[in-house]
């Protein structure tokens, strides 16, 4: 054989995971100026992972994305096998036999744990459960959330735990021409939560909001934000913080804390969202069901830029009971592909994928399973463009004596185990059939939560 | 909302912001960088990568530049798209400590 990336030898590439990450790699890769064949995989019938499933649906500007990952689809050589759970129906080994090259997009899809006694009683949750579950994610559609009782507490401060915060902060007008899930609608609208306890092991100048989504508190319907005027008190290290030119972005959300602080409560609005600081949950307690939070509460200690929370011995408590948790993810390892257990991703040198210090052929990684769970969805651009970078620079390498099948290969093997591959025409039916049955209701579309229901629609 | 270049750019047109935005919205001409108001989604990953802090979005615009709103529309409209980094303008780094980055 050839170097590949010719017209009689295409460059072959399997990418395992349509999100952002996957639909950028595919991108780069069709792009460059070589001979490109670019196999996307998904497990869900649906593409374009946490764009679809992530994002908040009251923020369907961001869902936009979607249109250049449209535009991607379009071009030759591009080609979606949705409905395939790489790992289980097809095996790494099988997609290194099948293609030159694999590229593992598939994001960080599990929370970290707080490690604290009560963590599984019922009533406490997952950021994730509960943002797939309201975006109508099939693996979360038959979750239960009991929101009967007055006080709701979540743990973290960043932009997820915003999204689950405003969702339960907002009423059913200010969510029903989104394409929140309607099975989230119906439970929403019962929901007798009245006061949302946003809770930081760190102080308000270390909050990882972006100043956009905290703004948007002040802006809401019937639920008013509330900062303690004490909690703005910061030590010297945190001022310092603030002072420095660059980190703007920590001292808007400051701002905007201090400008929550502030104003007086709105007596009209019937909800409220309490940002808190310096402390962190030690213990869940409950008899069968969660019933209050024992938090102890921090010092920050350490220079500017790298303080880190401490306990001081002194505690208090929150009657709740419901809690959610938003304090990092991590990604699931896939049979066949080296993991590092400690921080959730997949080892690599640029994108390379490493086990032991050495690259390993043939494999590479981009996204948040890559580098862990920060930036936002563009981030995910530069990154997936940098693993692109190496692969290309790699052809030399990925030179094989066996010829490779590509997506042929794989359909055999798919059919093998009757698996339906889901194609990019067959998720264009999905995707008209949601939006039929969304403008019904004068939503942008109502989702398909459920994998059957889409799958029967194609045959 | 709107996400906006303003003056900060001219001169340096650094691009850190082109490598994160999701949708290839910015376009260009000799002097700066102009965001397609159309095609941005307003996810404000460009903001905090200028190195002259020469984006602003929605409520976050000064007053003062609230002309480049539509400065950005117009001259989006009938340039290029940017859809890579480039090298900076020559001078740039001489303009970024001028401007006291």
């Amino acid at each position: 054989m050839s170097r590949p990336g010719t017209e009689d030898n295409p460059l072959l590439v399997a990418i395992v995971g349509s999100g952002p990450s996957g639909f950028y790699a595919a991108e780069a890769l069709l792009k460059s100026d070589i001979n490109v064949k670019v196999d996307i995989l998904e497990r869900l019938p649906s593409p374009y992972g946490l764009v679809r499933t992530g994002v908040a649906p009251d923020h369907q500007k961001l869902k936009q994305a979607i249109k250049l990952y449209e535009k991607i689809a379009s071009e030759d050589g591009f080609n979606l096998i949705a409905n395939v759970n790489v790992g289980v129906d097809v095996t790494i080994e099988q997609l290194k036999a099948s293609h030159h090259a694999i590229i593992i997009t598939c994001g960080a899809e599990t929370d970290r744990k707080l490690n604290i006694p009560g963590e599984d009683l019922p009533g406490s949750y997952t950021a994730t459960e509960f943002v797939g579950w309201y975006n109508g994610h099939p693996d979360y559609r038959d979750r239960e959330f009991d929101l009967s009782g007055d006080t709701a507490v979540i743990i973290g401060q960043g932009n997820v735990a915003a999204d689950v915060a405003r969702i339960l902060s907002k009423t059913v007008d200010e969510l029903k021409n989104t394409d929140i899930a309607q099975h989230a609608l119906d439970v929403l609208a019962e929901s007798r939560i009245r006061e949302i306890h946003v809770i930081g092991r760190r102080g308000p100048a270390q909050a990882k909001f972006t100043p956009k989504e905290l703004r948007e508190f002040g802006e809401l319907a019937d639920c008013a934000p509330v900062v303690a005027t004490e909690d703005l008190h910061l030590n010297a290290e945190s001022e310092r913080e603030l002072e420095e030119k660059t980190n703007i972005g920590n001292k808007k959300v400051y701002d905007l804390f201090s400008e929550f602080a502030h104003s007086p409560v709105d007596d009209d609005k019937s909800r409220r969202c309490l940002f808190r600081f310096l402390m962190g949950p030690v213990e869940l307690v409950g008899d069968g069901h969660l019933e209050k939070i024992i938090l102890e509460k921090n010092s920050l200690s350490g220079e500017p830029f790298r303080q880190s929370a401490r306990g001081t011995g002194e505690t208090l408590e929150i009657e709740a009971g419901i809690l959610f948790r938003s304090i990092g993810y991590r990604g699931v390892p896939i049979v066949g592909v080296p993991f590092h257990d400690d921080w959730g991703t997949i080892p690599n040198e640029a994108g390379r994928v490493t086990e032991d210090g050495k690259v390993v052929p043939q494999l590479y990684t981009a996204g948040w399973i890559k580098r862990g769970p920060s930036g936002i969805i563009g981030t995910n651009r530069a990154c997936s463009v940098e693993t692109v970078g190496c692969l290309l620079d790699d052809l030399d390498k990925l030179d094989s004596t066996e010829s490779k099948g590509g997506a042929e290969q794989l359909y055999a093997i798919l059919a093998d185990k009757q698996v339906r591959p889901v194609s990019y025409q067959d998720w264009q039916k999905i995707d008209a059939a949601e939006i039929a049955n969304g403008e019904k209701i004068d939503k942008p579309r109502e989702k398909f939560t459920r994998r059957s229901e889409m799958l029967e629609l194609l045959d | 909302m709107t996400t906006i270049v303003t003056d900060n750019c001219k001169g340096c047109r650094f691009t850190d912001c082109v490598t994160v935005c999701p949708v290839a919205c910015f376009h260009y001409d000799d002097d700066m960088l102009y965001i397609d108001p159309d095609t941005c989604i307003d996810c404000s990953a460009c903001i905090p990568e200028c190195p002259v802090q020469a984006i602003f979005e929605g409520d976050d615009i000064p007053e003062d530049k609230e002309h480049w709103i539509e400065i950005n529309a117009e001259r989006a409209a009938e340039l290029p798209v940017c859809e890579e980094q480039m090298d900076p303008l020559p001078g740039a780094e001489e303009r970024k400590a001028e401007l006291g980055f």
